[in-house]
């Protein structure tokens, strides 16, 4: 039982990995203004050249570089239809899916179903791996894993103790004032677009790279509008990130399990939208907990310099 | 850093698009001096400020610091040189705390934990200058005073020797109106100097060194306070001398219209904004709610109009219950509603004028019979209201967006009133109109008056009041504070009842 139980979470902070690293992605991008709906597509894009230069290069690091970078060029679009063509923000993330995931099919047709020889590697960190339990669950598991845990402890830290944190969350909340303080707002926001960019593709590149090992279409199976769902989840704070990021990543692995016992995996799969709508619910029942869900104030609004 | 002795703005000339809202002006100022800009709304004094503010490029003119030229490329530009402004809408993060707000792009925050660094130099600037706050208060928590309070702390953090200030006492009450006058007392002995930009006369009188007149755009008038008194300011401002009061026919109030009785009103966070308020209204009768805006006006006006739910209470109108259920409940008891957004909620921009002249009637008898609109119908109560109430439009076929605020109000006052409304709420319906047309709105409001109709006027134009009320009640957290009739009122009396004491 008990080995059951430790596979369960062991997979589980696996299978949160993706989820965490887009949301991250997806909370910088919002926290400064501007929704990408994208991300699905963003995903499949990541995961797809990931996965070809890590085939061709050899080097799973490179993979993930260049997943990094074409994603956050990719996401340059939808940041220039929205922060510079001040165009609909909803509109251009769906169009920004349906092109990655066009791109993605197009790109990674001579790579189906290929094995990658060599896969993102593990780090068992000596002496912790050790620990009965807790070793296996939190401390024998791929690089990814621990960057993502990295990154999201940053973006907390960043968000909350550094006046880069301040500009950012500020340009999203009131882009005036902090135009009125000599700040580049449309500066700012396009930066929050390419990390968050970046981050989706780095997701994009763990599924193929190093989850599975190997391209698929279709390989992001709806992570991207699950991540979409977390943020707000998550009520964008990285914090929120990690619990629903793993929560979710729980209900990944459980899928699975549960199967076999009758119950059916579409009823888990709406667990995350379901329990996102019971956080709105629950938060906006009350007049504090309006409050605390603090959706960036301009949120999906375009902002015109000089504009009263 | 060399302080600011003396700044000069030279041949400033700016437009937007075929708006010239400023032309060729001349400004000066010298360290240790208030300067009072001085002009009716739409004057182009936001302008000219947010020019000195690096805010807009203008499009001819130079601006000169102690003689030498500078380039203001944006608000960094301006800080650097040592101006800092306040504008009339604050520029703060609500969510975010008063020490977030004051680090936000500020050159002396570190990267690192600038919380930290900032709270100091905070708690310094307010010993030095009287400004008292606490720096970890969310913004949305504090009063409109406090938070100007914390807008000064950041110009003056930037090392602001020019602080501009635009229309700083529109949201404060007389009480904090003069606390702030104390403050900027205490700045111009530390060599500081200040730009106040007002359209109240008191104001300038009361504070200022010497004024400058803007009107359409122009510098119309330039003097020392000695020089003038405030007949001569508003002559400058309007170009004349300004109505007293209006003529009102001689008519007494009749029966009651309104009746609202013990009202309780929730604001959108849930708190309570309007606190057992009881009031009638009776025809031939304005009655005018004065306050500061945030003290439950919005919400008691949109309790009567049928946009909101109240807690408890009644509201009657001609004996009948108005049911809280929408808008169209209140409209079809005769309820009429000029509101304070006319944009967003007067009209719909993208309509053209003749069916934006029906909205609400337009489902009724003889704009429409069953489904079929009638067109012709409808274009000719259209013109009517052109004319009638002198809005002034190519056609009745322009899009409504098109039409300058002015028009607009005055379009939506016509179809309002024209029906003969039992009683007509009107929510600030002359703010950010030109002179002329805030007239025209008055006298269409008496005149309905004197034709038996009522008018609950929610105003923060303590003048407009005066003008044009029978009675006046002020509203203050939720509450009436007193109500007060012409042989009673003054400014002092209505001063400390929107503060808060009883009258
Ligand atoms: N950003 C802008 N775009 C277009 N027109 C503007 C803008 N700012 C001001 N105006 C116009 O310029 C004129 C002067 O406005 P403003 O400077 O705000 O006047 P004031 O502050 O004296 O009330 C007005 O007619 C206004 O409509
Ligand atoms: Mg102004």
């Amino acid at each position: 039982m008990l080995d059951i139980i430790v596979s369960v979470l062991t997979r589980t902070i696996v299978a949160g990995t993706p989820l965490l690293l887009a949301t991250l992605g997806e909370i910088i991008t919002e926290r400064a203004g501007i929704i990408n709906l994208g991300m699905e597509g963003l995903m499949s894009t990541g995961a797809v050249t990931g996965f070809i230069v890590s085939y061709i290069s050899g080097s799973p690091w490179l993979g993930m570089l260049a997943a990094i970078l074409v994603c956050a060029l990719l996401s340059a679009i939808h940041g220039f239809v929205c922060i510079s063509l001040r165009s609909n923000q909803v509109v251009s993330g769906l169009a920004l899916t349906m092109l990655g995931i066009g791109i993605s099919g197009l790109w990674g047709k001579p790579y189906i179903g290929l094995p990658l020889p060599n896969r993102m590697g593990h780090l068992n960190i000596k002496g912790l791996s050790e620990i009965p339990v807790l070793g296996r669950i939190l401390f024998s598991h791929g690089w990814y894993v621990y960057l993502s845990v990295l990154l999201g402890i940053v973006l907390w830290f960043i968000l909350r103790h550094t006046s880069l944190g301040i500009t950012l969350r500020s340009v999203g909340e009131n882009p005036k004032a902090a135009e009125s303080q000599g700040i580049a707002v449309n500066r700012v926001k396009y930066y929050a677009v390419l990390a968050g960019g970046g981050l989706a593709g780095m997701a994009g590149s763990f599924l193929s790279t190093a989850y599975s090992g190997s391209w698929n279409e279709g390989i992001t199976a709806g992570r991207g509008w699950i991540v979409i769902a977390l943020t707000i989840f998550a009520l964008w704070q990285p914090g929120g990130a990690f619990l629903g990021a793993y929560l979710f990543g729980g209900i990944f692995v459980l899928q699975y399990m549960l199967q076999p016992l009758g119950i059916s995996p579409n009823i888990l799969s709406m667990l995350p939208y379901l329990s996102t709508l019971l956080v709105l619910l629950l938060f906006g029942l009350t007049a504090s907990g309006k409050r605390k869900m603090n959706a960036p104030a301009t949120l999906g609004e375009p902002y015109v310099r000089g504009e009263r | 850093m060399a302080r600011i002795q003396s700044l000069e703005m030279r041949g400033i000339s700016k437009s937007f698009l075929e708006v010239k809202a400023n032309r060729d002006i001349n400004l000066s100022i010298h360290a240790g001096e208030i300067l009072g800009l001085l002009g009716e709304n739409g004057a182009g004094k936001t302008t000219l400020m947010n020019i000195l503010y690096g805010l807009y490029l203008p499009d001819e003119g130079d601006i000169l610091v102690n003689g030498e030229p500078i380039r203001l490329r944006g608000p960094k530009d301006s800080m650097r040189a040592g101006i800092g402004m306040i504008h009339q809408h604050f520029m703060l993060v609500d969510k975010h705390t008063v020490l977030e707000n004051i680090a936000l792009g500020f050159d002396e925050a570190p990267f690192f934990f600038p919380h930290r660094a900032i709270r100091k130099k905070i708690e310094q600037l307010s010993d030095q200058y009287g400004l008292r706050i606490n720096p970890d208060k969310p913004v949305w928590n504090l009063s409109a005073g406090e938070q100007q309070r914390v807008e000064i702390i950041k110009a003056l953090s930037r090392n602001a020797d020019l602080l501009i200030m635009d229309e700083p006492t529109s949201v404060l009450t007389p009480q904090e109106a003069d606390e702030l006058f104390e403050i900027l007392r205490k700045m111009i002995l530390q060599g500081h100097s200040v730009i106040l930009i007002s359209h109240k006369l008191e104001e300038i009188m009361s504070i200022c060194d010497r004024v400058m007149v803007l009107r359409k755009g122009c510098l119309s008038g330039e003097a020392s306070i000695e020089d003038v008194d405030k007949g001569k300011l508003a002559e400058m401002m309007i170009g004349r001398q300004i109505a007293a009061a209006y003529d009102k026919a001689d008519v007494k109030p009749g029966g009651t219209v309104l009746d609202i009785q013990d009202l309780h009103v929730d604001s959108d966070r849930g708190l309570p904004a309007v606190r057992g308020l009881s009031v009638q209204i009776h025809s031939s009768e304005i009655l005018g709610i004065a306050g500061v805006s945030g003290n439950g006006q919005q919400e008691l006006v949109e309790t009567i109009t049928g946009l909101r739910q109240p807690l408890k209470g009644s509201v009657t109108m001609m004996g009948q219950p108005l049911k809280h259920v929408n808008a169209r409940d209140a409209h079809t008891l005769g309820i009429t509603h000029v509101p304070e957004e006319r944009i967003k909620f007067g009209i719909v921009p993208n309509l053209p004028l003749y069916e934006n002249s029906v909205l609400k009637q337009h489902r009724d008898a003889p704009y429409s019979s069953w489904l079929r609109m009638d067109y012709p119908v409808i274009k000719n109560h259209a013109g009517d209201l052109v004319n009638s109430f002198q809005v002034d439009t190519p056609s009745v076929n322009a899009r409504m967006k098109n039409l300058s605020g002015g028009n607009i109000q005055k379009l939506i006052l016509g179809r309002e009133i024209s029906s003969g409304p039992n009683l007509l709420i009107a929510a600030h319906p002359t703010y950010g109109l030109d002179v002329g047309a805030a007239e025209y709105v008055r006298k269409q409001i008496i005149a309905l008056r004197d034709k038996g109709g009522s008018v609950l006027l929610v105003s923060e134009d303590l003048d407009e009041l005066f003008m044009v009320c029978d009675r006046i009640a002020v509203m203050f957290e939720g509450e009436f504070m007193g109500e007060l009739t012409p042989d009673t009122w003054t400014i002092e009396k209505i001063g400390l009842m929107m503060a808060g004491s009883h009258g």
